[in-house]
C-alpha cells in the first residue's frame, strides 16, 4: 500500500494536517458528549407517569362570593362532571403527576419517628380517584365511598387507609409484603395500606424519588378552591374540555373556573427544559458536522488544485484514475484517524469535566467508537468530490507550464 | 493605505465567492451559537439592581429539625416562618425591611363585561417599594402607618391596571378581591424586571406580580400562600397553629446601607436566634445567612446548568469554526503566493503584506459578524419558543450587538494570523520564476 509516500507528503504540509485533525478531534469530543446528553434527556422525558395521559385533564374552581359553600359546590361539580357525556370518571385531587405543584410528606413505620423512612408525594382523591387517573391497581383495592373523609382546609391528615405505588411499597417494605401493613403519615395515627398501584409519578419531574407516591381518601378544598381530574372516553378529551367551563359556570356563577390543562400539556410543560436542551444540542451537532465536512471539502479542493501538476505527472507515469482517487481517500483517512485518536482523549476529558462540574454520569464507552465510525465515513464522503476531480486531471497537464 | 487594503481584500474575496461564503458562514454559525447562549446566560445572571444589590440582603435562619438538616449541604431553609418574619419586622433593626409571600386572589372587576379572574400578587410591607424600586405610573406605595393599621389598600401592577381600568390613573378607586374592597393607592409603570430575584423560591422567570397588598391585611385573610411551604413536622390544625408553627413560607429582605450595618444586623440575628433557643426552638447550630442579591442568585442557581453547558459547547463549536476558517484562509492565501511575490518584488515590506492580508481576514470577520448577528436574532427567537419563561432574558441589547461584531472580527483576525504570517514568508524570487 502507498501509505508511506502519503505520510511523507502530509508531514511536509503539517499545517493542514493539524487543522483538519484538530477539527475532527473537537467534533468527535463535542458530538459524543452532546449525543449522550440528548439520550439522557430523551430517556428522562419518556418515563411513563403511570396514569392515562391521552384522555385526562384537570380543571379548577375558585369561589369569590362571601357566602361561597365550597363543600356543597365540590359535591355538585363532581355529580355534573360524572354525568357529562364523554366523561369516563372524575375525582377531586390536590395535584396530578408532573404538574410541578403538590404536597409531599415523610412515610414512617413507627409513631413519632424522627427521621422519615421515605418521602412521598400525596394525592388527595376520592373513591373515583384510581379510575379517574387511570392508574393500574396491582394488589388490593381502591377506596370505598364510606372511606372518603371531608377535611377542613389547614387541618391535619389522618387517613385510616392509603393506596401507594409499588416503588414506594417496596422501598418501605423491602420484603414485598406491604399490603395490609400500617404506615404513619400523621405523627401518631396509623394508616393501613389497602392497595398498590403499578405506577403513579409525583408532581415534580426532577424529583429524586419520582415514583414514591401515596393516595389518601380525603377531600380537602384549598380555601375556596377545589380541583378536579377528569378522564374522558378515548378521543373525546378536547370536546369535553370545551364544554366543561360553561357547564360548571352555569351550576354556580360565584366562582372562577380555571387552570384547565390537559395531561399532555402538563407533560410538555414539565419537560420543556429537557426538550429544549435536546433540540439545541441537536442543532449544534448538525451545524458542527456540516462545518467540519465543508472544511474537509475546502481543504481537499485546495490540495487538489495545489497538486494538479504532480497528479498529472503521476498519471503520465502510469497511475490510474483509481490510484489518484485512492491516494486522496487514504490521505483523508490518515488525517481523520489522527484527529480521532486525539478526539477520543478529548471526549473523555470533556466527560470528566461534565462529571465534576455538573454531576453528570460517565460517557458510556461505545459512544467514542461509534462516533469514530461516523466521522470516518463523513471524512471519506467529504473528500470524495475533490478526489474525483483530482482523478480526472489529464496526464497532459504534466507537460504544460502554468 | 487601509482603504486600499480594504479594496484589495474585497476584490480578493469576490474572486473566490464559494470559499469566501464558506468562511463567512462558518464564522457566522459559530458566532451565532455562542452569542445566543452567551446572551441568555449573561442576562439570566446579570445584576438586576446594580446600584444597590450589595445593600439588599436575604434573611435565612436555620429553624429546622434537630434530627435532619434542611438540605444535605448544610444550607439553612430558603424561607422563614411567620413568627420569625413578624418578630424581625417588629424589631425593625435594619434600615429597611420587608417580609413577603405570594398570594393568588380572585378579582371581581366593576366592569360586568370582564369576567372575574384569578390574579397572582404579593403580600408585603411598605418598605418593599423603596427597597426594590419599582417605577410608579400613578400614586405611590402605602406607608408604614398603613401597615400597622391593616389598611385595605392595593398597589396595582401595570398589566392588572390595564385590564381593570384601561391603563388610566386608578388611584382612589376600589378593587374587589376575594370579596373585599381595596383602595388603589398606586399603579406601577413598566417594571423591566429581568428575573423576579426577590422571590427565587417560587421561580426566577415567571410573570410579574399583578398586585401588592399590605402583609398585615393579607394575614387577616387567613389565606395560605400560593408559593412554596415547607414543614419538618405537622403544623397542627387551624390557622393560628399554622402561624405559630415552624413551617417556612415567607421571604424576608433587609436593606443595610453599610458593611458596619450588615455586621450589626448579623449580630442582632444571632442574638435573636439565641433568645429563641431558650424558648426551645432552633435546635440546630447557629446558621444564619444574609446573602446579598447576587450571592442569593448564585446560591439559587438562577443561571440554569443547562444554559451553562449549552454555552460551553457553543464556544467549543466556535473554536471548530475558527479552526475551519484558519484552514480555508491558509488555502486561499497560499494560492496567492505569486501575487505576494510580485508585491514584495515591487518593494512592499513584509509588514505591508501582513497588514493587507490581516485586513482581508478582518473583512471576513466583519461579514461573518453581521450574518452572525442576524442568526443570533433567529437563535434568540428559537430560545424564546423553546423556553417560554425566558422571554425576559432572550433579547439583544446594544452591548451584545457590539460584542457580537467585535467577537467576530477578533476571532477572524486570530484565525487570519497564522495564514497571514505564512503568506508573508513567501520569497519573492521563488514566486517570480516561470
Amino acid at each position: 500500500m502507498e501509505i508511506r509516500p502519503i505520510l511523507s507528503a502530509l508531514m511536509r504540509n503539517k499545517a493542514s494536517l493539524v487543522l483538519i485533525g484538530l477539527q475532527v478531534a473537537l467534533t468527535l469530543a463535542i458530538t459524543c458528549n452532546a449525543l449522550f446528553i440528548i439520550g439522557q434527556r430523551m430517556d428522562h422525558m419518556h418515563r411513563p407517569s403511570g396514569i392515562n395521559e391521552a384522555d385526562t385533564f384537570t380543571v379548577g374552581s375558585n369561589g369569590f362570593t362571601a357566602d361561597f359553600d365550597v363543600h356543597a359546590t365540590t359535591a355538585a361539580d363532581l355529580a355534573i362532571l360524572r354525568a357529562m357525556p364523554g366523561v369516563a370518571d372524575a375525582t377531586t385531587a390536590n395535584s396530578l403527576p408532573l404538574s410541578s405543584g403538590g404536597w409531599s410528606t415523610g412515610v414512617n413505620l413507627r409513631p413519632n419517628q424522627t427521621t422519615a423512612t421515605a418521602q412521598t408525594a400525596l394525592y388527595l382523591v376520592d373513591d373515583h380517584g384510581l379510575d379517574a387517573f387511570g392508574a393500574r391497581l396491582v394488589a388490593g383495592r381502591g377506596f370505598r365511598p364510606e372511606e372518603i373523609e371531608e377535611v377542613a382546609f389547614g387541618d391535619q391528615l389522618k387517613p385510616r387507609v392509603v393506596v401507594m405505588t409499588k416503588a414506594l411499597a417496596d422501598a418501605v417494605f423491602p420484603d414485598g409484603d406491604a399490603l395490609g401493613k400500617s404506615i404513619y403519615l400523621h405523627e401518631t395515627e396509623p394508616s393501613t395500606i389497602i392497595g398498590i398501584v403499578e405506577r403513579m409519578q409525583q408532581p415534580w419531574a426532577e424529583s429524586d424519588s419520582i415514583e414514591y407516591t401515596t393516595l389518601v381518601p380525603v377531600r380537602m378544598p384549598y380555601g375556596n378552591a377545589s380541583r378536579y381530574v377528569v378522564r374522558t372516553d378515548p378521543g373525546r378529551r378536547d370536546e369535553v374540555m370545551k364544554a366543561v367551563e360553561q357547564k360548571l359556570t352555569e351550576a354556580n356563577a360565584g366562582r372562577i373556573i380555571g387552570r384547565m390543562r390537559s395531561m399532555e400539556a402538563i407533560r410538555a410543560e414539565a419537560y420543556a427544559g429537557d426538550r429544549a436542551m435536546a433540540i439545541i444540542l441537536g442543532t449544534v451537532i448538525v451545524a458542527l458536522l456540516g462545518v467540519t465536512a465543508l472544511g474537509i471539502v475546502g481543504m481537499a479542493s485546495f490540495w487538489v488544485a495545489q497538486r494538479t501538476r504532480q497528479i498529472g505527472t503521476r498519471r503520465a507515469l502510469g497511475a490510474t484514475k483509481f490510484d489518484i482517487l485512492r491516494y486522496f481517500q487514504t490521505e483523508n483517512f490518515l488525517i481523520t484517524t489522527l484527529g480521532l485518536a486525539l478526539g477520543a482523549v478529548l471526549a473523555h476529558a470533556l466527560s470528566l469535566w461534565l462529571m465534576q462540574q455538573y454531576q453528570a454520569p460517565r460517557l458510556p464507552w461505545y459512544y467514542v467508537p461509534v462516533g469514530c465510525l461516523c466521522l470516518w465515513l463523513l471524512g471519506q464522503l467529504a473528500v470524495l468530490g475533490p478526489a474525483l476531480r483530482a482523478s480526472r486531471v489529464p496526464p497532459a497537464v504534466a507537460t504544460r507550464t502554468v | 493605505m487601509f482603504g486600499y487594503y480594504l479594496q484589495l481584500g474585497l476584490r480578493s474575496l469576490r474572486r473566490n465567492p464559494v470559499l469566501t461564503a464558506l468562511m463567512v458562514i462558518g464564522i457566522a454559525l459559530g458566532i451565532a451559537a455562542s452569542m445566543t447562549t452567551l446572551t441568555v446566560m449573561h442576562l439570566m445572571g446579570s445584576d438586576p439592581i446594580p446600584w444597590k444589590s450589595d445593600k439588599l440582603h436575604y434573611v435565612q435562619l436555620d429553624n429546622w429539625s434537630a434530627d435532619q438538616p434542611y438540605s444535605d449541604d448544610g444550607r439553612p431553609p430558603d424561607q422563614v416562618t411567620y413568627r420569625d418574619a413578624t418578630a424581625l419586622m417588629d424589631a425593625a433593626r435594619a434600615d429597611r425591611q420587608a417580609a413577603m409571600f405570594k398570594l393568588s386572589l380572585p378579582i371581581q372587576p366593576e366592569n360586568a363585561e370582564v369576567k372575574p379572574f384569578q390574579a397572582l400578587g404579593r403580600v408585603t410591607y411598605a418598605d418593599f417599594f423603596p427597597m426594590f424600586e419599582p417605577p410608579f405610573a400613578y400614586g405611590g406605595p402605602w406607608d408604614r402607618a398603613q401597615d400597622a393599621e391593616h389598611a385595605r389598600v392595593v398597589v396595582l401592577g401595570q398589566a392588572l391596571n390595564e385590564k381593570l381600568f384601561g391603563g388610566q390613573d386608578s388611584t382612589g378607586r376600589s378593587v374587589r378581591m376575594g370579596g373585599i374592597d381595596y383602595t388603589v393607592v398606586g399603579v406601577l409603570g413598566k417594571w423591566n424586571l429581568r428575573s423576579r430575584y426577590y422571590d427565587l423560591t417560587n421561580g426566577a422567570f415567571v410573570d410579574p406580580d399583578e398586585f401588592f397588598i399590605p402583609f398585615t391585611t393579607g394575614i387577616d385573610l387567613k389565606a395560605r400562600s400560593s408559593g412554596n411551604n415547607s414543614c419538618f413536622r405537622s403544623p397542627g390544625d387551624g390557622w393560628d397553629s399554622y402561624l405559630a408553627s415552624d413551617c417556612v413560607w415567607i421571604q424576608m429582605w433587609v436593606e443595610l446601607e453599610t458593611p458596619e450595618r450588615l455586621a450589626e444586623y448579623h449580630a442582632f440575628l444571632d442574638r435573636y436566634v439565641d433568645e429563641q433557643k431558650k424558648l426551645g426552638r432552633f435546635p440546630r447550630p447557629l446558621n444564619n445567612r444574609l446573602l446579598d442579591v447576587n450571592e442569593w442568585m448564585q446560591d439559587q442557581q438562577v443561571v440554569s446548568r443547562d444554559i451553562e453547558v449549552q454555552t460551553g459547547l457553543a464556544f467549543a463549536f466556535l473554536i471548530v469554526c475558527l479552526v475551519n476558517t484558519i484552514g480555508l484562509l491558509l488555502a486561499k492565501f497560499t494560492r496567492k503566493s505569486s501575487e505576494v511575490g510580485l508585491r514584495r518584488a515591487l518593494g512592499a515590506s513584509r509588514g505591508e503584506v501582513f497588514r493587507q492580508f490581516l485586513v482581508e481576514s478582518g473583512v471576513v470577520g466583519l461579514a461573518g459578524g453581521l450574518l452572525g448577528l442576524l442568526l443570533t436574532g433567529f437563535g434568540l427567537l428559537a430560545v424564546r419558543a423553546l423556553y417560554p419563561d425566558y422571554r425576559t432574558v432572550a433579547g439583544l441589547d446594544w452591548t451584545m450587538v457590539a460584542t457580537t461584531i467585535l467577537l467576530s472580527v477578533v476571532a477572524a483576525l486570530l484565525a487570519g494570523f497564522y495564514p497571514t504570517w505564512r503568506a508573508c514568508r513567501v520569497q519573492p524570487a521563488a514566486q517570480l520564476k516561470m
